[in-house]
């Protein structure tokens, strides 16, 4: 076990190497220029700017320098912004983890008692239903899904009613996060709905179940004490990948929504061609990854003391 | 009682011949599946459904009266199955079937437009994963040891990044178009197939046929393409249909943040991401391509799901 989270350890940090260089290249051959702007700056003016953002230096020593800064947490100024890149990280991730988190309890929760329920009762109406939903979570692009909802469930339903059920813009109050949570949660919620559905098929099929149910053990006991805990197994695997994607989600998801988080930050700097804007968010929106997949993988083999780590 | 002929209980012995006779034409391993997969009817749904849109996109814009460039100022967001008023137009007296966007051009066009390019980015870079993928899951697998573990360890550093990071920078990297978006999404696109690819070989390479194969003196490269690979289509396939609705989604989501085709091509994430900004006016604007975007992910799921069935009836659910 010591030895198996050493290796992720070591992993995580080649990993976390990687992306630093590769976003520091990348960072060096877009075209454009930051102080690129309407009005013309004066050749002393430029080669200020240039001192004081390090861009008159050697790449290399660049390099070395954006790495030791990323690893002390200094992301660089932003050049639209004029501020740290670390401060309006550290405060627009506050919002999209709130989202995030919303959207990955509802995908879970909703997910598994979905796919519980399709396989308890399979070939049903509620099976096909089950599935039916988690098909449109699989197709439906979270964002599209987003503006509809907005549409259907904000605009029209106020028409109809009079009232702000759903209000579409802006964060705030417990209201607002219902539909983005939404949005941005169904396919996840569609993914568990499906892994859920077969490992559930696959547990209730098995001789410990028939034992349970021999030794007269009722409906309900069998499937919360024996089935359930059992069929959860496999979908603590892809909590990972689940997170990975909710989080990336949340990138167009708060745009259309107008929430002040991290994805909104990240779309305008792309825009604006902000280089340390986008490096810094593109560091952190890895890290936060790298270091969200380790954690769920080493939790993995605590819950479950069977799985071989060393795979 | 009825008499019954002593006849009918004589020995008549035995015929070699009848009794090895094969009774049903044998199917070889393909045409099974394909049995199974045409008496799946959601499958075949999907498959009509997916050359239904391809072909749309293919012949749709040349037989319609409009260009997808063609603006018309005079006519803008028209509502669905509005007449062209537009009396200099060529397309004048014919109808918009989906009405037309901010710049007056005719949606349909646009949407078939759109399509061939969703369309032929979603395929090629499925393609490019599938060549790459095998040939790196191919070597890595076959020839195992130090090579294995480097390739595999490189591999699992670049998938710990999150892909469409990678895509994204390299985006903003390289000229705005179609071919960026497939290089883009390429260059990270293989890295799940080449481990399934991996998988599979490493299991493979322990059968007899190989041993014989290599026996024979045939070359790596021959074993890899003629004997392994083949013999990892099933499982490959399943996973290039579940690859297509995954590339059109990516396409999408990127031409969302603003990184997709340059105007005035267009594409069905292009479209959406037009939609967006005044669907609370206009919302067909949005919902159609909306809808291709999700009739087509979902078709290439289900057909994806049936294929799978249809190769590993053990896995069916």
């Amino acid at each position: 076990m010591a030895r198996y989270i050493i290796k992720r350890l070591v992993y995580a940090v080649l990993t976390l190497f990687v992306l630093i260089t590769l976003v520091f290249f990348m960072m060096r051959m877009l075209p454009g220029d930051p102080f690129l702007g309407e009005k013309a700056i004066s050749p002393t003016a430029l080669a200020n700017m240039n001192a004081k953002y390090g861009l008159d230096k050697p790449v290399f020593i660049q390099y070395l320098m954006y790495m030791g800064n990323c690893l002390t947490g200094d992301l660089g100024m932003s050049i639209t912004y004029n501020r740290p890149v670390m401060e309006i990280v550290s405060e627009s991730f506050l919002v999209s983890a709130d989202l995030g988190t919303r959207a990955l309890i509802f995908a879970v929760i909703a997910g598994i008692l979905l796919g519980a329920i399709a396989a308890i009762k399979r070939g049903t109406v509620w099976d096909s239903l089950s599935m039916f939903i988690a098909m449109i979570g699989v197709s439906v692009p979270s964002f599209i899904l987003g503006a509809v909802l907005q549409y259907f469930l904000g605009l029209q339903l106020r028409k109809v009613f009079g009232v702000n059920i759903f209000p579409i813009q802006g964060w705030g109050t417990f209201k607002h996060t219902l539909l983005p949570a939404f949005a941005l949660g169904l396919g996840s919620l569609a993914t568990v709905s499906r892994l859920m559905r077969t490992s559930m098929l696959d547990v209730l099929s098995s001789d410990y179940i028939k034992t349970a149910r021999s030794k007269g053990l009722s409906q309900r006991q069998i499937l919360w004490r024996h089935a359930l805990r059992n069929a959860v197994m496999p979908v603590v695997t892809i909590m990972g990948p689940t997170v990975a994607s909710v989080l990336t989600g949340t990138f167009v998801i708060e745009s259309i929504f107008n929430i002040p988080g991290l994805g909104k930050y990240f779309v305008t700097s792309i825009k604006d061609l902000d280089y340390t804007m986008i490096g810094g968010t593109v560091v952190f929106y890895g890290a936060l990854l790298i270091v969200c997949t380790l954690v769920v993988d080493l939790l993995y083999g605590l819950i479950d003391p069977r799985v071989k780590l060393e795979d | 009682m009825e008499h019954i002929d002593k006849s009918r209980f004589a020995h008549v012995g035995e015929s070699a011949h009848d009794r090895e006779a094969i009774a049903r034409p044998s199917l070889t391993f393909t045409q099974d599946a394909m049995r199974r997969l045409s008496k799946n009817k959601v499958a075949i749904v999907c498959v009509v459904l997916i050359v239904l849109l391809s072909l749309m996109s293919a012949f749709a814009p040349m037989f319609s009266p409009f260009d997808y460039r063609e603006q018309h100022y005079g006519h803008t967001n028209a509502p669905m199955f509005s007449v062209c008023d537009d009396e200099s137009s060529e397309g004048y007296g014919h109808m918009h079937l989906f009405g037309t966007d901010t710049l007056g051009r005719d949606l349909y066009t646009r949407i078939w437009m759109g399509g061939r390019v969703s369309l032929i980015i979603a395929v090629t870079t499925a393609i490019v994963d599938l060549i790459v993928g095998c040939i790196y899951g191919g070597i890595s697998g076959y020839f195992g040891g130090t090579l294995d573990i480097i390739m595999m360890r490189l591999l699992e550093i670049i998938n710990g990044i999150p892909y469409l990071i990678i895509v994204i920078l390299l985006m903003m990297v390289l000229e705005p178009g179609m071919m960026t978006i497939i290089i883009a999404y390429s260059t990270v696109g293989w890295i799940p197939m080449a481990r399934l690819v991996r998988g599979q070989v490493v299991a493979l390479k322990q059968q007899e046929y190989i041993a014989a194969a290599e026996a024979m003196g045939a070359s790596p490269a021959r074993i890899i393409a003629k004997h392994l690979l083949p013999n990892t289509l099933s499982v490959v396939i399943v996973r290039v249909t579940l690859a297509i609705p995954n590339a059109i989604f990516s396409e999408a989501y990127l031409s969302y943040i603003g990184l997709g085709i340059p105007l005035p091509k267009c594409s069905w994430g292009s479209l959406a991401q037009l939609g967006i900004q005044n669907f609370r006016m206009y919302p067909w604007q949005l919902l159609i391509p909306a809808i291709c975007i999700s009739l087509t992910m979902l078709a290439f799921n289900m057909f994806g799901d049936g294929l799978r069935d249809a190769f590993d009836p053990k896995l069916r659910r």
